[in-house]
C-alpha cells in the first residue's frame, strides 16, 4: 500500500494562491455539498422548489404595482413587469448568494473544527446550488415572456456569459463575508442592510440611462449594474451601455479575485477563531 | 524506510482573551486600528506588550516524532496535554505556529463521528454526504454500502431522515461509515466514547481489525485497557510536550506513575477529607480521613494489581450523638460512571450502638476485580438514611494487570472480572457427531 503520495504541514504565511489541484481532487464532496443545499433548502415547505419562482415574482408583482403604477416608473418600452423581472432574476440571485453564503461558513462550524477539506468549496457550494435557482426563474422568465408575447433577440447568447459574470461577483462578495463573518459576526447584520441599500443603487426598477447623473456615476462602480443590464438586454433587447456592462465585468472579476485571496489568508485560522 | 510520518518540532500557539484579538468584534477591531496612533504615540507601550504576552498560550511545544509504516500509535495524556491540538495539526484542520510534518501516505482522521451529518436528510443520503466529508470517493462508497449498513443494523430507516432516529441508531450509522474509512493512515480521538456499551465494543473490535491489517493507526483515548490493547507504541503528552516515547505498556506506565496524578491532592495513602475538594457545595465536611491498604496492610498508593485486596479506613466525625450511620465508599472510571459500592449498610452483622464524637470504620474488600485503568474514589457518609457528606474524586486507583485467572490471560473490554468456572460437559451428546 505503498504511495507517492507526500503531504507536507507547515505554518502558512502571508499571502496564498488557490489549489486548485486540491480542489480538483475534493471535486465529488463539491459536488455533494451543493447537492445537500438544493435538498435542504425548501425541505419542509409546502411549496418546496417553487419558491425559486415565488421570490422574485412577489417582488416583481410589488415593484411593479408600486414602482410602475404609483410612481410611474417607465422601463425602455418593454412592459414594466417584464422589465423589472428580468433584472430580478440575476439581482435575487446575487442577494441570497450574499446571504448564504456570509453564513455559509459558521453554519458549517462543526465540519470545520473537525474535519479538513478546502474550505473555500463551503460558500462556493452554497452560491452553486443558488444557481439552481437563478436557472429555475430564468426559465420562469421564458414563461412570462410568452405570456406578454415578447419575442426573444440573439442577445440571448449572451446569457451564459452574463450568469458567469454575475456568479463572479456574486462568489468574490460571498467569499470575502464568509470568512468575515467568521472573526465577526457582525457581518451577519450587516449583510441584510448592505443588499437593501445596493438594490436601490442597482438599475432593476429603472433603466440606467433614466438615472440621475450623480447615480449614474455611482452605477460604474457596482458590479452588479452592468450585469442587470447585461440580462435585461439578453433577455428583452433592452438599450444597453456596453461601457456598464465592462467596468462591471471588470470588477467583478477583480471581486472575485480579491475575495479569493483574502478567503485564504484569513482560512488557515478558521477551526481556531470560529 | 522513511517514517510515514514525520513531526518535527511542532508548536502550537494560541492567543487568549480578548487582546489576542482571537474573538470581538468588529467595533473593537475599528477601535483598535484607530487607537493605533495614539498607543504609539504613548512613551509606555510596553505595558500593552506585557499583557499580550501573558494571554499567550503554547498549547503544543516542540513535539517531535516518528511514526513508522504499520505502527499503532496511542496518544496519552491529561485534559490539555495538547492531544487534540496534535490531532488537529495532523489532521490540517489547523496550521502549526512553528515547525513542520511530513506525511507519506493517503490519511483519514476521525475527530468526530457523523461529522456533517444532515438531521433534514435521509440515512442514505447522510452516508453519502458523511463519507465524501471524510474523504471517500463515491465509488467507495458505492462499494462498501451495503457493508455500512449491515453494521450500523438501521434496518428500515435508511430512507427516514436521521432527525427521527434514535441517538443511538444516529451514533451507529455515523460511526459505521467511519469504521468502513480504508485509508493507509488513520488518526483517530476518543469517538468510542459515544453509542451503547455493545457498540462500542463491536467498533474496538473494528478498531482492532484495523490495526491488524498493518495499517498506521494514531489513537487517542482515556481508555488504558483499549490503548494496551490495540496500540504497539504510545507517547506520552504533558503540557504540550512529548515527555515520554515507547512502547504502550511503557507509556501507559509512565503515564500512570508520573502524569496521571497531577492534580490529585494526596500521593499518600492517607487521605485528608476535610479539606477535600471534590466536596459538594451542601455538604459540612463530616469525612475526616481515609486510608487505603493493600494485601498485607500494605499503604496503597496509586498502583493496586487486578483482584487485589483493599481496606478502606474511614474516619469521620457525628456532630451529635447517633445510632443510624453508614460510610460507603465507590469506585468511578474517570469518566464519572460509577461501577461499585461498599457500603456499610449492606453488613449484616452490622450493630448499631449510639455513637459520638469521632469514628472509623474499616472496610475490607477481598477483591477489587477492576480491569486496568485508571479509577476515581469516592467517600461517603450517611446518617439515618440520608447522605450527609460525599467527596468526589479523593483519591486514585490505577489498577494494573496481573495474573487474575493463573493463567496470564486477562479481558481487555468490560469493566470487570469475572470469577468463573468451565468445564467441558461429561455427557456424550456429542456422539452424533
Amino acid at each position: 500500500m505503498t504511495s507517492a503520495f507526500e503531504l507536507v504541514i507547515k505554518p502558512r504565511k502571508g499571502w496564498q494562491p488557490v489549489d486548485l489541484k486540491e480542489i480538483w481532487i475534493y471535486r465529488e464532496l463539491l459536488g455533494f455539498l451543493v447537492w445537500r443545499d438544493i435538498k435542504i433548502r425548501y425541505k419542509q415547505t409546502a411549496l418546496g422548489g417553487l419558491w425559486a419562482i415565488l421570490q422574485p415574482l412577489i417582488a416583481m408583482v410589488i415593484f411593479g404595482a408600486l414602482f410602475g403604477r404609483v410612481a410611474g416608473l417607465r422601463g425602455d418600452g418593454s412592459p414594466y413587469p417584464l422589465f423589472v423581472f428580468a433584472g430580478l432574476v440575476p439581482w435575487t440571485f446575487f442577494a441570497n448568494a450574499l446571504g448564504l453564503a456570509a453564513n455559509s461558513l459558521v453554519g458549517s462550524e462543526q465540519m470545520i473544527r473537525k474535519t479538513y477539506f478546502p474550505r473555500i468549496l463551503v460558500p462556493i457550494g452554497v452560491i452553486c446550488a443558488l444557481g439552481v435557482d437563478m436557472l429555475i426563474s430564468l426559465g420562469f422568465m421564458g414563461v412570462l415572456m410568452g405570456y406578454y408575447r415578447w419575442h426573444v433577440t440573439i442577445s440571448l447568447l449572451l446569457i451564459p456569459l452574463l450568469i458567469f459574470g454575475t456568479v463572479l461577483a456574486a462568489a468574490g462578495l460571498g467569499l470575502f463575508l464568509s470568512a468575515l463573518n467568521v472573526q465577526y459576526r457582525d457581518v451577519k447584520y450587516v449583510v441584510p442592510f448592505f443588499t437593501q441599500m445596493a438594490f436601490f443603487l442597482t438599475p432593476v426598477l429603472y433603466a440606467s440611462s433614466n438615472a440621475p447623473a450623480k447615480l449614474r456615476a455611482l452605477l460604474v462602480l457596482n458590479p452588479m449594474s452592468g450585469m442587470v443590464e447585461g440580462f435585461r438586454h439578453a433577455l428583452l433587447g433592452s438599450a444597453v451601455s456596453w461601457a456598464l456592462v465592462g467596468s462591471s465585468f471588470a470588477f467583478a472579476v477583480l471581486l472575485f479575485v480579491a475575495g479569493l485571496f483574502f478567503f485564504r489568508r484569513m482560512e488557515r485560522t478558521f477551526a481556531d477563531t470560529i | 524506510m522513511a517514517p510515514i510520518i514525520e513531526v518535527r518540532n511542532i508548536s502550537k500557539q494560541y492567543l487568549l482573551g480578548e487582546a489576542g484579538g482571537l474573538y470581538g468584534n468588529l467595533r473593537e477591531a475599528l477601535m483598535h486600528t484607530l487607537a493605533a496612533p495614539l498607543r504609539a504615540f504613548r512613551k509606555g507601550s510596553s505595558a500593552s506588550d506585557g499583557q499580550k504576552k501573558q494571554s499567550e498560550f503554547w498549547a503544543l511545544k516542540d513535539v517531535t516524532l516518528d511514526v513508522e509504516r504499520g505502527d499503532t500509535i496511542a496518544i496519552i495524556g491529561s485534559n490539555g496535554a495538547g492531544k487534540s491540538t496534535l490531532l488537529k495539526i495532523l489532521s490540517r484542520i489547523t496550521d502549526p505556529t512553528e515547525g513542520h510534518v511530513r506525511v507519506r501516505g493517503r490519511m483519514a482522521s476521525l475527530l468526530e463521528v457523523g461529522t456533517g451529518f444532515h438531521p433534514e436528510l435521509t440515512g442514505r443520503e447522510n452516508i453519502y454526504l458523511n463519507g465524501s466529508i471524510l474523504g471517500m470517493r463515491k465509488s467507495e462508497i458505492e462499494a462498501k454500502f451495503d457493508e455500512i449498513l449491515a453494521f450500523a443494523g438501521i434496518g428500515n430507516f435508511l430512507d427516514t431522515p436521521v432527525k427521527r432516529y434514535s441517538s443511538g441508531m444516529y451514533v451507529r450509522l455515523a460511526f459505521s461509515i467511519a469504521a468502513h474509512l480504508d485509508p493507509e493512515i488513520l488518526v483517530v480521538d476518543e469517538v468510542l466514547a459515544v453509542g451503547d456499551v455493545a457498540f462500542q465494543k463491536k467498533c474496538l473490535g473494528k478498531m482492532a481489525e484495523a490495526c491488524t491489517q498493518n495499517r498506521t493507526v494514531l489513537f487517542v483515548s482515556h481508555n488504558l485497557a483499549a490503548v494496551e490493547a490495540l496500540c504497539n507504541k504510545g507517547v506520552v503528552l504533558q503540557q504540550g510536550k512529548a515527555v515520554f516515547q515507547g512502547t504502550s505498556k511503557e507509556a501507559i506506565q509512565f503515564y500512570l506513575q508520573n502524569v496521571s496524578s497531577e492534580g490529585v491532592p494526596s500521593q499518600s495513602n492517607i487521605i485528608d477529607l476535610d479539606h477535600a475538594p471534590g466536596r459538594l457545595a451542601k455538604h459540612r465536611p463530616h469525612l475526616k480521613r481515609l486510608e487505603l491498604f493493600s494485601g498485607n496492610n500494605e499503604p496503597l498508593v496509586g498502583e493496586l494489581p487486578v483482584g487485589a485486596p483493599v481496606k478502606a479506613i474511614i474516619t469521620f466525625q457525628l456532630q451529635e450523638s447517633c445510632t443510624s450511620f453508614d460510610a460507603s465508599i465507590a469506585f468511578d472510571t474517570t469518566s464519572g460512571q460509577r461501577i461499585c459500592t461498599a457500603h456499610s449498610a449492606y453488613e449484616p452483622n452490622r450493630v448499631h450502638e449510639e455513637q459520638s464524637g469521632e469514628q472509623t470504620f474499616v472496610c475490607e474488600i477481598p477483591s477489587l476485580p477492576l480491569l486496568p485503568g485508571e479509577y476515581r474514589v469516592g467517600v461517603g457518609l450517611d446518617i439515618g438514611g440520608y447522605e450527609v457528606d460525599w467527596v468526589d474524586d479523593a483519591a486514585r486507583l490505577y489498577v494494573i494487570k496481573s495474573d487474575f485467572y493463573g493463567t496470564g490471560i486477562v479481558p481487555t473490554r468490560g469493566t470487570f472480572l469475572l470469577q468463573n468456572r468451565w468445564a467441558l460437559s461429561e455427557k456424550k451428546e456429542r456422539v452424533n457427531a
